[in-house]
């Protein structure tokens, strides 16, 4: 069923084709809520249309304490236990995973991350990760707010002067993926953008080859 | 239609409890004649400065909203007019910043917030059987104060200098560092003298509703819609301060490099979002309630019958005032705070939905129970219904952190606050419109021009912001103005585009509906909803006094019905044969009747006093900064001429407000409107200090870059002086405790307040003496410039507590002060102790800190 719905869902910075298990996760949990919302939606236009009929005495109670207190106390309990059940599935911590860090500026990114021999490689617009792993990403900012996003792989965090935030994410499979800031940080905005390439395993992409020339992969940068 | 029943419960009860006999009937005519000469605008254009009446007001509150609505929505058509193409060069970055920035602010400051606050000045005093608000200069005050602050807003956008960081103007972008020029001080300093409208606002509904009440009023069977108002007015009064304090704070910063918000010198950028989301959530429900207070009000009328389960809709209206300040975080989820915290105010979020379900259910109920007939008001609340129940859902789910880190930020987030605020507002206010047009402007309506306004704005909506939810999961974020990397989001920016000129041509047809209908419309049969509340029971259009003679319990039992037995002046207090305006204060539970408010006249005073605020902050934005210092001093002497206009040099003889109920006059008493006016003031302004305890707080706990730099200042000095400077405000506590006692006796009271000018004045001098050889520089760290601001504040308090002890002495000389009067008194008394509770607690804060080294 799903396939079907992602369609025309689709696009690189879509979180409703997931490429990784943590926005997998928070992609279900949309579909699941998606689904209830519809359903009370519905229930609520029926109730409202039924009001047109000829007056029908419910106490009270029956409104104000079953729909309004009994019934919405359900479905948020409901709602509000998957999420803290996702969230703390989803959550960064301390289990081995690779640290790589994000630094924003305005208005572009500074990555580092571990290059051939756990030697640390830095590189301008494109975070090299390596694929089918957890990755902690330490992102902190250089001059305003901004904030790490990239929607295939996890939710976002923001980049704030003065303080380390940290975020988990984590790639299936080799491919690219594009993030951006998604916090309003000035007049270069709408042009933070950066990829993420996912490699695999034993397959370190040149980027992170200790070559004396090319440290950074330019290309991947746009304003 | 059938007559609605007056809701039934305690109707016994209170013919019980209260008793008052009927004034003698006389000729409505001239009863009419005799207020509208008292209680009318002055003629002429100089009837327009000087009018400080409700109805003049509250209209001219809403048609100034309903203008920068209109603005605000051409804003939003150039932002749909780049965004319908990916590399759309309609408007430049900058440009496209500054206007995005404003449509935000102009929406949520200079439409929602004035449009609730005009309803409500409009609406109250007829609903509660009274002739005006308690402080009819204030109402004015207020008005002026958003008018001179929106055109500052509105010419800095014609003149390309606009704000332009967001319209939640987070730092450090909002800093001087990264937005030099004017811009950001533009909406630091427009916003916040469009506040004060707000806080005048928030203080005199207040009073209103719990001093003026009909007499058998209870304050458990007033109508619905005054609950409502009075839970918004409760969270403006609490909600507001923490922005303004933001606001100072930003703008300190900004002109005198003072570091709050400045990680390298201690400050912390986390702290404007806490305070601005302090107040940017409670905002949400200010503005939802006084909405939700206009359907509670018309489903039942349009269903003829009465509301469903009161009671619980009462406590959800509580319950949403108490959990509302419970929430911002939710606007912080991705700032890095720890899962647990995060999961607290996750919950918090959640259930704030329970009461709303609460009173949607209440609603739905109502319908079931009566007969719905689907005039134009129903109309809109079923568009009411659709939008919001949506909104409402999809609110729930950011409420859940997980999806937050997804959709937070993204045009997601844009859908869902449409569907809040145009569901929970903007349909509920037209369903309102159209409901109480007939009412405002004595005529009925054009038929069929209605309808078809309201299936324009529904289809444009929904095609402009269902789809937006998609834009946004698509990885859409908000605030961009080109995507010329993301052809997928092409056709769903453009059908928001194309659907966005839909809305706004509804919009168009429904202004056009409502001009035609107050200019072209036929006149109106009285009361054409056959609606229950006082509201109705007047002549239409609504005469400048309201009511003839006041609602007693005779006339509430009555409801709309008892329009003639008022006219006919059968009611309380009727006329105006003293040749002012009169109104009935009673008791704030019960409703008893207990004192006779004699309110100002027309004035130009509201005009003059805004006026100069607005000068000050013409020379703030011109960065003239000690030119503002005589600014200050002129509003400060219109404000003792404010004060002067409430003096009064001679006993006044109590009132007959009915055959064997004789009142006396506030003159005589001690529990005034203006004494719970203050009270109210003061609470705000409690909130003010508790938001600045919050930010010492916050700053010396969580801020990086603490613990700060030792203090330079002479050891052992700077807690002397704070000690004296607390000994000279408990002095002045004495004092006016002093004065009161020889008031009641009789004595002269010059003697006590001197002795308190004394220790005011004192109090002042050591407080000046503490920033001149004490305080470090409060450049150099957030700690110095927190002390500078707490040094500030309780100056500012020792000044008035001065200023106002010298009106007291000035008072005295005119005799002012007597036996029975205690003039001005009461009100210094309760600043008094305020100041000396805030000096005691910061001065130990300050000596904490380290206080000289």
């Amino acid at each position: 069923m799903v396939p079907v719905l992602l369609a025309g869902c689709d696009g690189p910075l879509s979180t409703l084709t997931p490429a990784g298990p943590i926005a997998a996760e928070i992609a279900w949990l949309w579909w699941a809520m998606l689904a209830g919302a519809a359903a009370i939606t519905l229930l609520v236009g029926v109730l409202i249309l039924m009001g047109f009929g000829p007056p029908r005495e419910r106490s009270a109670r029956h409104w104000t304490h079953g729909w309004g207190l009994g019934f919405s106390l359900v479905v948020l309990s409901i709602v509000l236990a998957g999420g803290l059940w996702v969230g703390e599935r989803t959550l960064p911590r301390a289990d081995g995973a690779v640290e790589v860090r994000a630094h924003a500026y305005q208005w572009g990114w500074r990555f580092t991350q571990p290059g051939a021999g756990g030697a640390i490689v830095e590189t301008e617009g494109t975070l090299y990760i390596p694929a089918g792993r957890p990755v902690n990403v330490i992102v902190t900012a250089e001059d305003v707010i901004h904030a790490f996003w990239v929607p295939q792989l996890a939710g976002k965090v923001d980049a704030i002067p003065g303080r380390e935030n940290m975020l988990r994410l984590q790639a299936d499979a080799p491919g690219i993926h594009a993030g951006l800031c998604a916090e309003f940080c000035g007049l270069g905005h709408a042009g933070m953008r950066f990829d993420v390439v996912a490699y695999a395993e034993g397959d370190l992409p040149d980027a992170l080859m200790p070559s004396p020339n090319t440290p950074a992969a330019e290309e991947a940068t746009d304003d | 239609m059938t007559d609605i029943p007056v809701a039934s419960t305690g109707e016994a009860a209170r013919e019980e409890t209260l008793q008052i006999a009927p004034n003698p009937p006389r000729r409505a005519l001239s009863l009419h004649r005799e207020l509208h000469s008292v209680w009318s605008n002055d003629p002429g254009w100089r009837g327009q400065i000087t009018a400080v009446n409700h109805t003049t007001l509250g209209l001219r509150f809403m048609c100034t909203a309903l203008f920068f609505f209109a603005v605000g929505g051409i804003l939003s058509m150039l932002i749909r007019a780049q965004l319908a193409t990916p590399e759309g060069a309609f408007l430049d970055t900058e440009l496209y910043n500054q206007i995005f920035t404003m449509h935000g602010s102009i929406m949520m400051f200079l439409f929602a917030i004035p449009m609730l606050e005009g309803l409500a000045i409009y609406m109250l005093p007829k609903l509660l059987g009274t002739r005006d608000m308690a402080f009819p200069r204030l109402t004015a005050l207020g008005y002026w104060c958003y008018l001179f602050g929106g055109l500052i807003l509105l010419f800095a956008l014609l003149g390309g200098v606009a704000p332009r960081d967001g319209w939640f103007m987070y730092t450090p972008l909002s800093g001087a560092t990264y937005s030099p020029g004017i811009n950001a001080d533009v909406w630091l300093l427009g916003v916040t003298f469009v506040e004060i409208s707000a806080l005048a606002a928030a203080v005199e509904i207040t009073v209103t509703i719990l001093r003026q009440r009909a007499p058998g009023m209870k304050l458990t069977e007033m109508p619905l819609f005054a609950w409502y108002i009075l839970g918004t007015s409760a969270m403006m009064l609490v909600g507001f301060p923490p922005l303004i304090l933001g606001s100072v704070l930003l703008e300190i910063e900004r002109a005198f490099d003072w570091p709050f918000f400045d990680v390298a010198r201690g400050g912390d950028p986390l702290l404007w979002q806490h305070l601005f989301w302090l107040f940017g959530h409670p905002e949400v429900y200010i503005i939802f309630l006084p909405a939700a207070g206009a359907i509670s009000t018309i489903i039942p009328v349009m269903c003829r019958t009465t509301i469903l389960g009161y009671g619980a809709i009462v406590a959800a209206v509580v319950a949403l005032v108490f959990l509302s300040f419970g929430l911002w975080v939710h606007h912080m989820f991705t700032v890095g705070i720890p899962h647990m915290a995060l999961a607290f105010f996750s919950a918090a979020s959640v259930l704030v939905a329970v009461p709303t379900a609460v009173q949607v259910f209440a609603w739905i109920g109502t319908m079931w129970k009566g007969r719905p007939e689907m005039h134009l008001p129903m109309l809109h609340i079923m568009g009411f219904f659709l939008t919001f129940v949506m909104g409402g859902l999809t609110g729930v789910m950011l409420a859940i952190v997980p999806f937050n880190w997804q959709a937070h930020d993204t045009a997601f987030v844009t859908a869902h606050l449409h569907y809040v605020l145009i569901g929970g507002f903007v349909f509920p206010m037209m369903a309102a419109a159209a409901y109480w047009m007939p009412q405002i402007t004595g005529r009925a309506r054009i038929s069929g021009l209605g309808e078809a306004a309201f299936w324009t704005i529904l289809i444009g909506f929904h095609g402009t912001f269902f789809l937006m939810h998609l834009t946004g999961l698509m990885g859409m974020p908000r605030r961009i103005d080109v995507y010329p990397d993301n052809p997928e989001w092409i056709w769903l920016n453009l059908t928001s585009s194309v659907f966005g000129f839909v809305m706004t041509i509804g919009f168009a047809l429904f202004a056009l509906d409502l001009f035609l209908q107050a200019r072209l419309g036929p006149k109106t049969e009285r009361n054409p909803w056959r609606a229950p509340g006082l509201d109705w029971a007047m002549p239409l259009p609504a005469p400048s006094y309201n009511f003839a003679s006041l609602p007693g319990p005779r006339q509430l039992a009555g409801g709309a019905a008892a329009m003639l037995s008022m006219a006919r002046g059968e009611g309380l207090l009727p006329g105006a044969s003293r040749g002012r305006r009169e109104l009935l204060v009673t008791e704030t539970g019960s409703a008893r009747p207990e004192h006779v408010a004699i309110l100002p006249g027309n004035s130009d005073l509201p005009l003059r006093l805004s006026a100069s605020i607005g000068l000050f902050v013409l020379l703030m934005l011109a960065g003239l900064y000690w030119l503002t210092l005589p600014a200050l001093a002129l509003v400060a002497v219109l404000i003792w001429r404010w004060g002067r206009g409430m003096a009064w040099g001679a006993d006044q003889p109590a009132v007959q407000v009915a055959p064997g109920l004789t009142l006396p006059t506030q003159v005589h008493r001690r529990d005034t409107l203006g004494r719970t006016g203050v009270i109210c003031l003061l609470v705000a302004n409690g909130t003010l200090f508790a938001s600045l305890l919050f930010g010492v707080g916050f700053l010396s706990v969580v801020a990086p870059g603490w613990p700060a730099p030792a203090p330079t200042g002479p050891e052992g000095l700077g807690a002397g002086l704070i000690a004296g400077a607390v000994a000279g405000l408990i002095g002045g506590s004495i004092a006016v405790r002093l004065a009161e006692r020889r008031q009641v006796n009789g004595q002269d009271v010059a003697g006590p307040v001197w002795k308190g000018l004394i220790g005011n004045g004192a109090a002042l001098l050591c407080l000046a003496a503490l920033a001149l050889l004490v305080l470090d520089d409060p450049t150099r760290h957030a700690r110095d410039a927190l002390r500078g601001v707490m040094a500030g504040y309780v100056g500012l308090h020792a000044l008035i507590v001065t200023v106002m002890t010298a009106f007291a002495l000035d008072q005295n000389r005119r005799a002012e002060i007597t036996a029975h009067r205690a003039g001005s008194l009461p009100a210094w008394r309760l600043w008094q102790d305020f100041s000396v509770v805030i000096a005691l607690i910061l001065g130990a804060v300050a000596i904490m800190q380290g206080a000289g080294g």
